[in-house]
């Protein structure tokens, strides 16, 4: 981006603004008044209890949670909604699902489609929504198979792999979006301890090649290594938020330093 | 299976336990003690097993006599009953063989396949619609969609078939035109409702209701992850249903539909009562002219309507089988795959008996 921004273009937007966020499941309150903004590039780490929000509020990026107060906006666009005057009207599914084809989700779970070979569950998006031929989505999936450390995999059923393939296959199968940014949600949870090493060297590859990232983890190591935002949440509200050296090794809040103290 | 069994050990799968052959030896000796052991293996495979480190034996596997009994007398009775079809002479097999392939039963026969294939296309459609409209968002759908199953689950399918066929009676007309306003277009309903359209109509509003519920337990089956991920993916809406959810919900819709299709085509004998002559209708119609023939003609349907059944169950074992790749880390083998293994086995160990025998 040029410094040289004329009055007409307005600096670059970040990559990912929230504001406001607020949401109820019936009487329970998950998300009380969250406001962050992440700049493109930006490394962000978002840590909590369980019950925090921290998954909830990193659906709400892609619109798999709607808000009910406040707005989510990805590279300067509103998601899930549009501006009406001063109103906030919720868009049509098929343009919330364009816009999710830019946002890229892995899952704690890694939801692979069980009936697609690995090629064929990351060619799926680009080939659906008209971006590519199959056979540039082929190749360009080869390609992000090999950036994984997959290449020989194409063809395989995720059934017959690991837990730390499959989600390897999970972060080629968000890559092949070519998303501006890239929502993890608890990307090593479900696996096995040594298999969580491999997932996070992909993710680290990504974080140093400029990719912005919002990742729910509990590995603080992690964290401390990559991140360059780190936002604890409680209760719905964000605690506190900075530089891995202010909230990981300087914690303000008392709340922070329990929690830390507990995972670490 | 190219294991060898018990009784005949090659040289190359015995232990490397015997210092003595690790000994240098005259080659005449060598092969005068390995002569040696494989004859007394051959005579006496117990003992030479028994001679083995414990660690180097075979674990040999539980018997299960009772088994064995049982098999005994489950294959006594089959024999029986089979001995009585093919020499009881109330079957009169003559006759059976008399009336198979007479025209008038392939006549019959096609009306069956007719009516069958008919109702279980427009009942799939009809139920897949259902589905959807169950699985909607619209109360009002909703409503109708769970109506509409409560209503032909609960009327007994010759009564629907039966009013149907009354039903020129209460509805003289069908009109196209303005709900509740005037009609453009007329048919005269005696014209429109053959006996044909009567039965297949009758028949696909109750496989509707039946396949609604077969396809909607099929979707909801599938993992919410997968809805999840097709959507965070930003897959259009058709192609997630198509592409993601279905092939993976036909994996249990498969199985209930095929039940709900061999319902089908026996349920395909009661439109003798709407007065089309299906392979039941025609039996039942020879029956009443020769009345001496009743029992083979019903062996005839019944036969039939075997083989139909029969054909419908293997193609669900292929379909189940394309359907559950994926799935299943390998897919199950084909019978003609089961077939060839078998085979291939009973050649190795025939190879392996051959080496150890010279």
């Amino acid at each position: 981006m040029s410094t040289t921004a004329t009055t007409t273009e307005a600096v670059r937007p970040a990559a990912v603004e929230i504001h406001g966020a607020h949401k109820w499941y019936g009487t329970h309150q998950v998300l009380n008044g969250i406001d962050l903004t992440v700049q493109p590039g930006q490394v962000a780490v978002l840590l909590g209890p369980s019950g925090s929000g921290k998954s909830t509020l990193l659906r709400a990026v892609n619109h798999l949670e709607k808000l009910d107060i406040g707005h989510v906006s990805v590279s300067g666009e509103l998601i899930g909604v549009r501006r009406q005057g001063e109103r906030l009207k919720e868009l049509s599914e098929r343009t919330i699902l364009a816009q999710r084809s830019r946002i890229g989700f892995v899952f704690q779970g890694f939801n692979l489609f069980p009936h697609l070979t690995v090629v064929d569950n990351i060619t799926a998006a680009p080939v659906a929504t008209k971006r590519k031929t199959k056979a540039e989505a082929r190749e360009f999936a080869l390609a992000l198979l090999d950036r994984v450390g997959l290449a020989d995999k194409a063809d395989a059923y995720p059934r017959q792999l690991s837990g730390g393939q499959q989600q390897r296959v999970a972060i080629a199968r968000a890559l092949a979006l070519e998303p501006g940014v890239i929502l993890f949600d608890e990307p090593t949870s479900a696996l096995d301890p040594e298999l969580v090493g491999e997932v996070l060297a992909v993710i680290k590859d990504l974080a140093t090649s400029g990719t912005t990232l919002i990742v729910v983890t509990h590995e603080i190591g992690f964290a401390r290594e990559v991140a360059d935002l780190v936002v604890f949440l409680d209760g719905g509200r964000i605690v506190e938020q900075g530089t891995p050296a202010e909230v990981l090794d300087n914690p303000q809040h008392p709340r922070t330093r329990e929690f830390l103290s507990k995972v670490l | 299976m190219t294991e060898p069994s018990l009784s005949v050990s090659t040289p190359a799968d015995r232990p490397p336990a015997a210092p003595a052959d690790r000994r240098p030896e005259p080659q005449a000796e060598a092969d005068r003690i390995e002569a040696e052991r494989i004859e007394a293996e051959r005579t006496e495979p117990q003992r030479t097993e028994a001679r083995r480190p414990l660690s180097a034996q075979r674990v040999i596997p539980l018997r299960h006599p009772g088994r064995w009994i049982v098999t005994v007398v489950v294959l006594v009775l089959v024999a029986q009953f089979i001995h009585g079809l093919v020499s009881n002479p109330f079957y009169e097999w003559s006759r059976f063989q008399y009336w198979f392939l007479r025209p008038v039963i392939m006549n019959g026969l096609v009306i069956t396949l007719e009516v069958t294939a008919l109702s279980a296309v427009l009942g799939l459609v009809g139920g897949v619609l259902l589905a959807f409209a169950r699985l909607s968002r619209s109360p009002i759908l909703r409503a109708v969609s769970w109506t509409y199953v409560w209503l032909f689950r609960s009327v007994p399918l010759i009564v629907v078939l039966l009013i149907l066929y009354n039903a020129s009676a209460l509805y003289k007309t069908l009109s196209l035109g303005v709900p509740f306003g005037p009609g453009f277009v007329h048919f005269n309903e005696s014209s429109l409702a053959t006996d044909m359209v009567v039965a297949t109509l009758g028949l696909s509003l109750n496989e509707a209701a039946y396949a609604s519920e077969v396809v909607r337990a099929g979707v909801l089956s599938v993992d919410q992850g997968q809805h999840e991920a097709a959507a965070s993916l930003g897959l259009p809406k058709g192609y997630q249903f198509t592409r993601i959810v279905l092939p993976q919900a036909l994996r249990a819709i498969v199985p209930a539909y095929v039940n709900q299709l061999i319902g089908l085509i026996k349920g395909t004998s009661l439109v003798f009562y709407v007065s089309l002559l299906d392979l039941f209708g025609e039996v039942q119609n020879m029956g009443s002219t020769y009345p001496s023939d009743i029992v083979p003609l019903l062996m005839v349907a019944t036969v039939w309507y075997v083989i139909l059944t029969s054909v419908v169950s293997i193609a669900q074992f292929y379909v189940e089988r394309y359907y559950s790749r994926g799935a299943l880390r390998t897919v199950p083998p084909t019978p003609l795959q089961k077939l060839r293994a078998a085979v291939r086995g009973l050649r190795g160990r025939l190879d392996v008996i051959k080496a150890v025998n010279g």
